[in-house]
């Protein structure tokens, strides 16, 4: 065990996390040149282009150092976006310590903040690594300076390192050995792994990943999740090089997989404890917590004959993202879908888009909801997460809609500008941090529906991209809500309806109005688009029907160049939503709730 | 029995007009190459095309060429094909073109059918458009035509031209019908394709017409035209009466096969479209080893013909057949939709497009 190293690469986005990680598994000799693959861990395609790492991976790499000495050391990657704070947080758990990544030119930014505070509740040890010194624009002084006011931590123990060239990493490599501790447990006690991740693979079923604290597991042993009670006969454990190696068992302070015939994802829980059933564990490792969605849409085929489809494309996406979660639904307008649930914006848009690109399904989604609660006068309570059940306004006693605490780090210049921001989203109880001169980090209470509406892509224009961003989930509160409803055409379109504050409505009644408008493309009748709530119509908007539109020569006997106009013009069209007689492309839903991007 | 069309492109022009993508060159050096390797691709079609009731020379501007050489055409065509006694044998010819000797050759080589490119009648468009010819021009060459005893002439007009107003449309459109021209085909100018207007507007120096101006001229034009007794017969084309229609654009409308002869030019067998390079010197190349200077073809789906019937039926005023609505799910009660909006009328088994629906007929195919 003295030769293990269990650590993590924690970093704000782009910092160079995932380049660390690439450099490392080159340096300790696991992959060569020719083998490898920029950003080994992100394995999906929009990791890789987005440049974030949503799903957590561990890899072991093996190292001798100049004593040599032979180590073990388990890189546990983690998924870098606030929307994945939990999965972060289990990942820290199982580590000792973490390597702090911070860009040389940016230096410490919200997230950097954010994830050493999630590091240090688990007590890890952190060796802070500044990257990037190969740049023109790196200042190396002042990120010592903010690693030793903003962070707290000893700058002397900083590594300067450029992954992107290689330079520092030998140097990394020796601070893990020297300066994370080995991990400690016992392997003679019950077991006691935690789950950190799990991966689905198609001819094996769920490949769970963990890190074991106590005792050992062996193919052949029946093991025992501790949070649903359900059992399991192993069939492999291993531990993770480029591919998976199987091992004879997994023990006390080893990092590694491990394979019981588990048929889908969702069948484990991130943070679960897995334990022997014949000789369980008293009781489970702290931190459990089911994943709970706090963004709710519905996800609705463009054509009704591709509801088969899409029904057996989520049934095999589920398979590898537990924290989805989703049920049958129907609009009138939009016909049969799916009511879905998120663990926030990003992961939002990260199944919307694997949707399309790898099941090749053209969907709409509806208008994002958080879950709102309402007191009824006859003291009943409901929550409600889809506007198309938004309680009879006449019986509503209260509602109440979920709040965050925003951390916001910007250049102090920013600062009126975020302030305007946050107060226009109904932002309040300001407070604010200066960790270092001429910075400033605002912490708002804010309802998390205002974070869905566009307030990520605004904060970045307006703080011109110098601004990050953080939240926790706070309580619920009171406050004045009502549905909006959008009219195309005087016809309710359900799936367009939103929850929204009254002192908000009009506001928001206007963007959609206008936002429909540009996206409608034009008919051969007039098109009123009206935004309404109850029968009181607050937002219009007119998209007038063609005049003209007719080509005024065929070239010659050139038919096939107009016919293939006509073609592609048709094809657009087969990517729209029958509204009654008003086609609707996919882009208007979600144009709705997305700001002008000027 | 149902007569084909005979195509003749003639890719020659003194120089570029900045509106014009029909393929030109402006050099009349491969002009006899050109003729040779034309002669050489008349013969390859005799298998599918026998008997032609129109010829059309287009271009370019087949009016650059000397007589003997269009002569030269006639000759290698009638030798290959029947052209029938009465077909219409149509030259497109620009004004400043028109000796009365060219006049004379043309008549005696029994071409029927002038069409001359007059684009207006008001010499700032004129200069716009960059035409080498100026109104005065134009109408000297109509006369001369007319006393020459020619009968049957078009003219083409173009609308939507920089700072031209509707009311000096409408003067243009006035004095054009004071010629008593037997056709008149009134284009609205589009910005397309790798003409040097096209460029401009994507630098932002020119602009298409709004569409409800463009809407305006369009109905200004034909009610005046059809009060002075047209027949508004497509989109942009109008007839002195039913006879001055052009019979060779029908055959594209109506989807009557038609052979293309010459760079660029389109042909269509019924089933199958296929065209030439756009390239003198490939087209003569290919010939002179003895291949069809054949760029590509296609061959239709059912639904590629659907989509062009209704494309092509609804630009005229014959409409379509509501059988070419057979098989299309709610295409009922799609007329029926447009019938009461107005944009198309139904007369026994025809769909017909009103004005307001020709104003949009792009759109109208696929509303079934």
């Amino acid at each position: 065990m003295k030769n293990i190293r269990n650590f993590s690469i924690i970093a704000h986005i782009d910092h160079g996390k995932s380049t660390l990680a690439d450099r490392l598994i080159q340096y300790t000799g696991l992959v060569d040149e020719r083998q490898f693959r920029d950003q080994i861990l992100d394995s999906m395609d929009i990791e890789r282009e987005r440049g974030i790492t949503i799903k957590s991976q561990a890899i072991t790499l093996p190292y001798k150092n100049k004593k040599g000495e032979q180590y073990e050391l388990n890189l546990i990657d983690t998924p870098g976006h606030v929307d994945f704070s939990y999965e972060v947080s289990r990942a820290l758990a199982s580590c000792e310590g973490a390597l702090l990544v911070i860009d040389a030119s940016q230096g410490v930014e919200a997230q950097t903040l954010a994830n050493l505070y999630a590091a240090l509740e688990q007590d890890l040890e952190i060796i802070p690594v500044i990257n990037k010194i190969d740049l023109p624009s790196a200042d190396v002084e002042r990120v010592k300076e903010q690693i030793e006011i903003d962070l707290g931590l000893d700058s002397d123990m900083a590594i300067l390192c450029s992954a992107k060239e290689g330079r520092g990493i030998e140097d990394i490599l020796d601070a893990i050995v020297e300066y994370i501790p080995p991990p400690k447990g016992d392997p003679e006690g019950p077991l006691q792994a935690l789950i950190f991740d799990a991966d689905y693979d198609p001819f094996r079923g769920t490949v769970v990943c963990c890190r074991v604290f106590s005792g050992k597991m062996e193919p052949r042993d029946v093991i025992r999740f501790m949070s649903n009670k359900a059992t399991y006969r192993v069939e492999e454990v291993g531990r993770f090089g480029i591919n998976r190696e199987p091992l004879k068992g997994l023990s006390a302070g080893d990092v590694g997989y491990l394979i019981a015939g588990i048929k889908t994802v969702s069948d484990t829980s991130i943070g679960d404890t897995i334990t022997l059933d014949s000789s369980p564990a008293p009781k489970p490792l702290p931190g459990f917590r089911e994943a709970k969605p706090v963004v709710f849409s519905s996800i609705y085929p463009i054509s009704s004959e591709d509801y088969g489809s899409l029904s057996d494309s989520l049934e095999k996406y589920k398979l590898n993202d537990a924290a989805f979660v989703y049920q049958k639904d129907s609009s009138a307008a939009l016909g049969m879908g799916f009511r879905c649930g998120f663990l926030g914006l990003l992961h939002l848009e990260i199944v919307q888009e694997r949707l399309e690109r790898e099941f090749d399904q053209s969907i709409i989604m509806t208008v994002p909801s958080v879950e709102y609660h309402f007191e009824l006068t006859n003291g009943q309570k409901v929550s409600v997460d889809n506007p198309l059940y938004y309680p009879d306004p006449a019986t509503i006693e209260t509602a109440m809609e979920p709040y965050i605490k925003t951390s916001i780090l910007i250049p102090e210049r920013y600062m009126g500008a975020v302030m305007d921001l946050c107060l226009e989203r109904r932002g309040e109880n300001a407070r604010f941090n200066y960790p270092t001169p001429g910075r400033v980090e605002i912490n708002f209470d804010m309802p998390l529906a205002e974070i869905l509406y566009d307030f990520y892509d605004r904060l970045k224009t307006v703080t011109q991209g110098y601004g990050s961003f953080d939240y926790d989930m706070l309580d619920y509160r009171k406050n004045e809500l009502v549905k909006l409803d959008i009219l195309v055409n005087s016809e309710k379109v359900d799936a367009l309806s939103q929850i929204v504050h009254k002192d908000r409505a009009r506001a928001r009644a206007l963007h959609a109005c206008d936002k429909l408008k540009d996206e409608i493309p034009r008919h051969m009748f007039k098109i009123a688009i009206q935004g309404a709530i109850g029968g009181n119509i607050i937002a219009r908007s007119t998209v007038n029907a063609f005049r003209k539109d007719v080509t005024a020569k065929c070239y010659g006997g050139d038919i096939t160049r107009k016919r293939k106009l006509l073609e592609k013009q048709k094809k657009g069209k087969k990517r729209m939503k029958m509204i009654g007689s008003v086609s609707i492309p996919q882009s208007a839903f979600v144009a709705v709730f997305k700001s002008d991007s000027n | 029995m149902i007569l084909h069309g005979l195509y003749i492109h003639i890719p020659f022009c003194r120089s570029k007009c900045p509106y014009c993508d029909f393929y030109s060159i402006a050099s009349s050096s491969l002009i006899p190459r050109w003729l040779e390797s034309l002669k050489k691709e008349t013969g390859l079609y005799r298998d599918r095309f026998s008997c032609f009731d129109t010829v059309y020379l287009g271009g370019g501007t087949p009016s650059l060429l000397d007589i003997s050489a269009i002569g030269e055409i006639l000759e290698f065509i009638k030798s290959g094909y029947n052209v029938i006694d009465t077909a219409e044998i149509t030259i497109e010819a620009n004004p400043g073109d028109l000796s009365p000797e060219k006049i004379a050759g043309i008549k005696s080589l029994g071409i029927n059918r002038i069409n001359l490119g007059i684009q207006s009648l008001n010499d700032r468009d004129l200069l716009f458009l960059g035409r080498g010819h100026n109104a005065a021009d134009s109408e000297r060459s109509f006369m001369a035509l007319r006393d020459a005893g020619l009968d049957n002439i078009g003219i083409d007009l173009m609308y939507g031209l920089k700072d031209q107003a509707l009311k000096e449309w409408m003067q243009t459109l006035e004095r054009a019908v004071s010629f008593n021209p037997e056709h008149i085909s009134c284009y609205q100018l589009t910005l397309e394709g790798k003409t040097l207007f096209n460029t401009m507007k994507a630098r932002g120096d020119l602009k298409e017409l709004p569409e409800e101006t463009a809407a305006e001229f369009f109905l200004e034009t034909s009610a005046f035209l059809e009060h002075k007794g047209y027949v508004h017969y497509e989109v942009s084309n109008y007839a002195g009466n039913e006879k001055f229609r052009s019979k060779h654009n029908m055959k594209y409308w109506k989807r009557i096969p038609y052979l293309g002869l010459g760079p660029s030019a389109h042909s269509f067998d019924g089933k199958k479209r296929w065209w030439n390079y756009r390239s003198v010197r490939k087209y003569c190349e290919y010939l002179e080893k003895g291949c069809a200077p054949v760029e590509d073809s296609e061959t239709l789906t059912r639904e590629q013909e659907t989509l062009e019937k209704l494309s092509l039926g609804l630009r005229t005023a014959e409409g379509i057949m509501t059988d070419d609505l057979a098989g299309i799910p709610g295409a009922l009660e799609n007329i029926s939709t447009l019938v009461s909006s107005g944009h198309l009328r139904i007369t026994g088994n025809k769909v017909i497009p009103t004005k307001k629906g020709l104003l949009v007929a792009d759109r109208l195919p696929f509303l079934f």
